[in-house]
């Protein structure tokens, strides 16, 4: 028989978290905190919306760019949150989460050898979406010392006469890190002069614990060549509701919408009705959310900064990403120990690309009551691996 | 914005200690002690009591909210109704409430004849009371914001990426 399997996809390995949610799924009293979606309920009115959608009988598909008046919300929002306008008929596709947004933003506007630039450490899904669209991913290690921002310098540095789209994926997942306005306005730049176009990933706009979040799109020059990729899982806790959203220029979100309607057809009707209601009524909700990731992030850092550990401070998403260097150990290592000796999950930085070496990604979509607990844990680790390290130099 | 912060907090937990709320909050201790301490002085926080779900205790009691009918009294409306009510240790709760009838009253009591009693001897017998309907509570499902039940466990699958 021939090999029913096609190199391409072989060729992809298997994302580095797999690992360890494994182990912690055998292990019946281990705290995880590897989780990366929020441990609060979707609130009761979007729930609500939901259930009263179906009693109504709404159990159709929706118009394959989505609900009208979901996509018509989606611009009030953006409008509302970041001054940004777009046109709800053409410039909006409503897609199965953020997820489905990025693969098909990539497949639409890369062609075979483009270059994508991919800064980590990243969410694991860019690489893998931008080779199954035929694109040669390029990596930018970010580094500690910006606080994982990306530079003007370094994305000047890694564009080539090859390059056709930066991948922008801030609040960042694994490392917290945000993008402020002056940030981007130097990215912008760049973008500009090099004729490059953005696919922004804002999916934490909402968790952003400094200032209000700065869109990319709304430096000058940029909205025409930016996709901004959002989406309900993380504000509104509807991880499982599957529901995103990408805007962008009509041209190309036509052909991401015909991508969407070949392979989808429409994202969960549901889910969109829920999903109005929660653009209508659900700010408070969001605030509330915030204001726990928030004491839960001045916890950790906390809890850091009295056990010694280095790390910058975050200013988004729901992570911490400690630097654990000072031990001589890989990441995977430490995480594979302390999961052993304390019973408690983290995720290696590598996970999220090779430069995350030598730091951990820590969750705080947790209660405070379980970080405590872990930190606890998480001290005593520390305490022991320093104490070996004593008496090896002696 | 700090205030309303710190009172959310504390209204979930009270028994938080000093040092970890200024943690949260991302304040000083000696500023969230400050804090409380004025809160207090100024009647913001009244108390710091504990949320008991008696029905898993041996200590029956019976909870009743009866609805009050009065006579407003010239030049003191409700307020002396209202004290003359919520003077007794058994009443929990006194409301004035808009609508059909005027002051809600929240009651406990060892048992349905100890309820019953105090309404018929003691509520209904005030010159100002009109009326009273005793509603008894079956089952408390969620109060001051807490689910009776039990908590549940994180659900949440394991999920890659």
């Amino acid at each position: 028989m021939r090999n029913p399997l096609a190199d391409k996809v072989t060729g992809i390995k298997p994302s580095g978290i797999r690992k360890f949610f494994d182990i912690v799924s055998e292990r019946k009293d281990a705290i995880s905190l590897g989780v990366g979606e929020p441990d609060f309920d979707t609130p009761w009115h979007i729930r609500d919306e939901g259930i009263y959608s179906l009693e109504k009988g709404k159990t159709f598909y929706t118009s394959n760019a989505g609900l009208k008046e979901l996509r018509e919300e989606i611009c009030r929002y953006l409008q509302r949150k970041q001054g940004l306008v777009y046109d709800p008929l053409k410039e909006v596709v409503v897609t199965v989460g953020g997820s489905e947004a990025i693969d098909i933003g990539l497949r639409a506007m890369v062609n075979p050898g483009d270059e994508v630039l991919i800064p980590q450490p990243s969410y694991v899904s860019y690489e893998p979406c931008a080779v199954l669209a035929g694109a040669v991913p390029v990596i930018i290690n970010l580094k500690a010392e910006n606080e994982f921002r990306l530079t003007a310098r370094e994305l000047e540095e890694a564009v080539t006469d090859r390059t056709k789209i930066l991948i922008l994926p801030f609040p960042n997942n694994p490392t917290g890190a945000i993008m402020e306005r002056r940030d981007l306005e130097a990215i912008a730049e760049v973008a500009v002069k090099r004729d490059l176009f953005v696919l922004s990933d804002e999916i934490y706009a909402e968790l952003s614990y400094k200032e209000k979040h700065v869109s990319i799109a709304q430096m000058p020059g940029m909205k025409e060549r930016t996709i901004l990729i959002n989406g309900f899982s993380k504000a509104y806790a509807m991880t499982g509701w599957r529901l995103g959203y990408a805007c962008g220029p009509a041209n190309i979100l036509e052909q991401m919408t015909k991508i969407h309607q070949f392979a989808i057809m429409c994202a969960p009707t549901t889910s969109q009705y829920a999903a109005v209601e929660a653009l209508r009524n659900g700010d408070e909700d969001v605030a509330e959310m915030c204001r726990a990731y928030n004491q839960r992030r001045r916890f950790l850092l906390n809890a850091f900064r009295e056990m010694n550990l280095p790390c910058f401070e975050p200013f988004g998403a729901f992570y911490v990403f400690p630097c654990i260097k000072e031990f001589g150990m890989s990441s995977d290592d430490f995480a594979t120990r302390f999961l052993d000796e304390e019973n408690v999950a983290v995720v290696p930085g590598t996970a999220f690309g090779e430069c995350g070496e030598g730091f951990l990604r820590i969750s705080y979509a947790y209660s405070v009551e379980k970080l405590k607990i872990a930190m606890g844990r998480l001290e005593r680790f520390v305490g022991r691996l320093r104490e070996e390290q004593g008496k090896r130099q002696p | 914005m700090l205030r309303e912060e710190l009172l959310a907090v504390i209204e979930k937990n009270s028994r938080i200690d000093l040092k970890e709320l200024a943690v949260l909050l991302g304040i000083q201790e000696a500023e969230a002690v400050e804090e409380l301490e004025a809160l207090e002085r100024e009647g913001v926080i009244c108390g710091y009591h504990t949320l008991i779900d008696w029905e898993k205790t041996s200590n029956e009691k019976v909870t009743a909210l009866i609805e009050v009918r009065v006579t407003p009294q010239r030049g003191q409306g409700f307020d002396k109704i209202a004290e003359r009510i919520y003077r007794y240790p058994e009443v929990r709760s006194v409301y004035l409430i808009s609508g059909g009838y005027d002051l809600m009253v929240i009651l406990e009591g060892k048992s349905l004849k100890e309820i019953s009693a105090f309404v018929s001897d003691k509520l209904s017998t005030l010159d100002t009371v009109l009326s009273t309907a005793t509603h008894f509570i079956l089952r408390k499902y969620k109060d001051h914001g807490t689910v009776m039940a039990r908590k549940k466990e994180d659900e949440r699958e394991m999920i890659t990426p």
